[in-house]
């Protein structure tokens, strides 16, 4: 394996980069020098420019039109943008990597752009896949793969280019605690065996401390701390948390939330819950959602955890089995969710879904707080008073006329809480809250979470992190074999 | 996007490439008239040929259902309102049934037939992929467009998946009870947001790929001709000049731009 990767060295020079629709420069001043072969953890705040740099070694911010460049990136002293195929690039959302639509060809598809002969290419192609451990055949459909699964197959097509700098922008923020794991294993692998200098950028220190021999900072003017991951974290522990890093020894700690037990407000009885008419997964337990409590649904990505909650918030029917509102949520209205109107869900029953885009309704973030109460037919005064109140409450005042969708992810994430909040449901449905959350919009969720439950609303969450489940979950369902791999 | 099904027949081994020029061929041959001979005569050799495709009958049935309805339809529209000609049958206002509409119907329900069967079931077999690896070889089309095009279809299946949580997010929001056609719009925007987000995305993994990059590209996988390719095309070839010549034979021959 080890055969044709030349380790290449990585040199910023008073590098800076400042995006042609951008006012403030995304990298500025900055000088770093990784040495070929060194593996480098990259961390600081968001809008560090950690992803900026990334794309700069991979030589993919483009020309003069997509914004303005100041010193220089080189990787073994070339510019990074004339030495294609140098640097591989793996970016954050498994969905983004996969290109073609058979494995095979995905890992091929670098290989033809650079103009390897076709003999080469299929051995190469068994090599990549075999380095990152990931045993289907060739003509499987990359639509089959799990998250975990797609980062590997994107890491094989970066590995079958030979590069001999591999970039990872976040490469297990989306995925599973069984996806992280498969994921690390592959890089621990690939970097053994072909010597690659390696800079990852990642929020979970913890996952990669032991596998780099460095730690870099960045700060809005330049790398900030640099040196071993030991002493790094040591020093700059404090700053780091701050910054929104996950650093070990420096975790949020909060104390397990106590269970008061209210009214009951949900039945769940034999659910079969499905998109469609296809079944994902059936619930044989039977379930009951009081207020005050936190229910919790885990399992591996894929197992139909994001059905049953959307069953559940009254947003699909069930296909087999009950899901009734009892008398204290269902106030007046039909005892099944999903036969409400839209408008009868609001106070009743607040969603929250995975990719917060989804539901972002207008072009102001004060005007997305108003649309729930607005529908309720509140008065005016009164949808100003809970904007108001929400903006404050959720740390968003100063952003009240930015675009939803120009916020950064935990901002988006926030608000997206922030909307379902402003009609006062008696019961949250919350699809994976904290996916990919830095510790500072963790800490912020999971204290408004507590709240919420000490106010007496009941909170039904699909997650699989662990921490949040130790910290506010009342009763943890496991989900998995039942509805795993029928989900394509 | 449907995807494309295992087909083992003589004709589902084809190169798509082959399948294109193929139906391309029957189709142009049969748009040039109007007449029945030409179009019962394609029909018929296609049926006999049908067996040869590799496509099990469950599943030709399904997928051909839409031509098998969008036939008889397009035949009544005619048979209402086609060109007036010889004895009228029904006459209020503006249908006119005539020995000319009725000709005509019949000769448009069977070209739609003998166009749209061939050209579905030899679809059925084409896997986008070698599609695209076909008229990049074989066709020489320019890989940037082809393989952007091949990239761009694999998120359609995800704009689907967008669009449905689109649907269920605006039930959540409290905003889906009144003002359908202002929430489509709505939502139409917001797809096209994340779209265009998406799409970027996939331009930079491509990117980050080496596509784009200066020099030769070179082709994993090969895209090549072969008999079967010869004898599809051939047989295509020989459907529709059976069916001009008999046309032209019986004196039917109608040339559609000679009107």
């Amino acid at each position: 394996m080890a055969s044709g990767i030349r380790a290449a060295r990585l040199e910023a020079r008073s590098w800076g980069w400042r995006h042609a629709s951008r006012r403030d420069w995304a990298v500025r001043g900055l000088d770093l020098d990784v040495p070929a072969g060194q593996r480098v953890l990259l961390l600081g705040a968001s809008g560090a420019g950690k992803s900026t740099l990334l794309l700069g070694a991979a030589g993919l911010l483009g020309g003069v039109d997509e914004g303005e460049e100041a010193g220089a990136v080189l990787l073994d002293g070339v510019p990074s943008a004339s030495a294609r195929g140098r640097a591989g690039l793996v970016q954050q959302d498994p969905e983004a990597g996969v290109i073609l639509a058979r494995v095979g060809d995905d890992v091929a598809f670098g290989c033809e752009n650079l103009g390897v002969p076709r003999g080469e290419i299929w051995a190469r192609v068994a090599e990549a896949l075999d380095a990152v451990g990931l045993d289907v055949p060739l003509d499987t459909p990359t639509s089959r793969l799990s998250g975990g699964q797609k980062q590997r197959l994107a890491m094989a097509g970066v590995l079958a280019m030979r590069p001999g700098l591999v970039l990872l922008d976040e490469p297990t923020a989306n995925l599973d605690p069984e996806g992280v794991a498969e994921v690390r294993a592959a890089v621990a692998r690939l970097v053994e065996e072909t010597g690659a200098t390696l800079v990852v950028v990642e929020h979970r220190t913890d996952v990669w401390a032991d596998l780099v021999d460095r730690v870099v900072v960045l700060g809005p003017d330049g790398v900030v701390a640099d040196g071993a991951p030991a002493g790094v974290f040591g020093q700059e522990g404090d700053r780091l948390a701050a910054g929104g890093v996950w650093v070990p020894g420096h975790l949020p700690q909060v104390a397990p939330a106590e269970a008061r037990e209210g009214e009951p407000l949900l039945r769940i009885e034999r659910l079969t819950a499905g998109r469609g008419r296809r079944p994902v997964l059936t619930l044989d337990e039977e379930l009951e959602v009081a207020g005050g409590t936190a229910t919790a649904f885990t399992g591996p990505n894929g197992a139909g955890k994001s059905t049953v909650a959307l069953t559940l918030a009254g947003l699909l029917p069930p296909l087999a089995g009950r899901v009734d509102a009892l008398p204290a949520l269902a106030a007046g209205a039909a005892p099944e969710p999903a036969r409400w109107r839209s408008r009868e869900l609001l106070s009743r029953i607040g969603t929250v879904f995975q990719n917060p885009e989804h539901q972002f309704l207008t072009g102001r973030v004060a005007d997305e707080l108003a649309v729930g109460p607005r529908a309720l037919g509140l008065p005016e005064d009164a949808v100003a008073a809970r904007v108001e109140e929400l903006l404050e409450r959720l740390g968003l005042s100063r952003l009240a006329a930015a675009n939803p969708f120009t916020l950064s992810g935990g901002e988006k994430r926030r608000l997206s809480v922030a909307t379902a909040l402003a009609t006062r449901p008696r019961m949250l449905v919350l699809d994976e809250p904290t996916f990919g959350q830095d510790v500072r919009t963790w800490t912020s969720l999971v204290l408004l979470f507590r709240e919420l439950l000490d106010e007496g609303a009941a909170l039904v969450t699909v997650t699989h992190d662990d921490r949040f489940l130790s910290a506010l979950a009342t009763r943890t369902v496991a989900l998995g074999a039942v509805g795993a791999g029928s989900r394509a | 996007m449907t995807a494309a099904i295992e087909g083992a027949g003589p004709i589902a081994g084809a190169n798509p490439v082959t399948k294109l020029a193929a139906s391309a061929v029957l189709a142009v041959a049969l748009v040039l008239s109007l007449d029945l001979v030409s179009a019962s005569v394609a029909l018929a050799l296609e049926l006999l040929a049908l067996p040869f495709a590799g496509v099990p009958w469950k599943v030709l049935w399904r997928r051909t259902a839409v031509v098998w309805l969008a036939a008889p339809l397009t035949g009544l529209t005619i048979l209402l309102y086609g060109r007036t000609s010889g004895t009228v049958y029904v006459d209020w206002l503006l249908v006119r049934i005539s020995d000319g509409s009725v000709e005509l119907a019949i000769a448009t329900v069977l070209r739609v037939l003998a166009v749209g069967l061939p050209a579905v079931v030899l679809f059925l077999t084409v896997d986008p992929t070698d599609l695209a690896d076909g008229l990049a070889q074989l066709v020489r089309l320019p890989a940037r467009f082809v393989l952007g095009a091949l990239a761009g279809l694999r998120l359609l299946a995800v704009f689907w998946e967008d669009w449905r949580t689109l649907e269920l997010a605006r039930r959540a929001r409290g905003v889906a009870d009144t003002g359908r056609l202002r929430r489509f719009a709505g939502q139409a925007f917001a797809l096209l947001v994340l779209a265009i987000r998406r799409g970027s995305a996939l331009a930079t993994a491509m990117e980050a790929r080496g596509f784009g990059a200066p020099g030769e590209r070179t082709w994993a996988r090969p895209s090549r001709l072969g008999g079967r390719d010869a004898a599809l095309f051939a047989g295509s070839v020989l459907i529709a000049a059976a069916a001009v010549t008999a046309a032209v034979a019986t004196g039917s021959w109608n040339f559609i731009a000679g009107r």
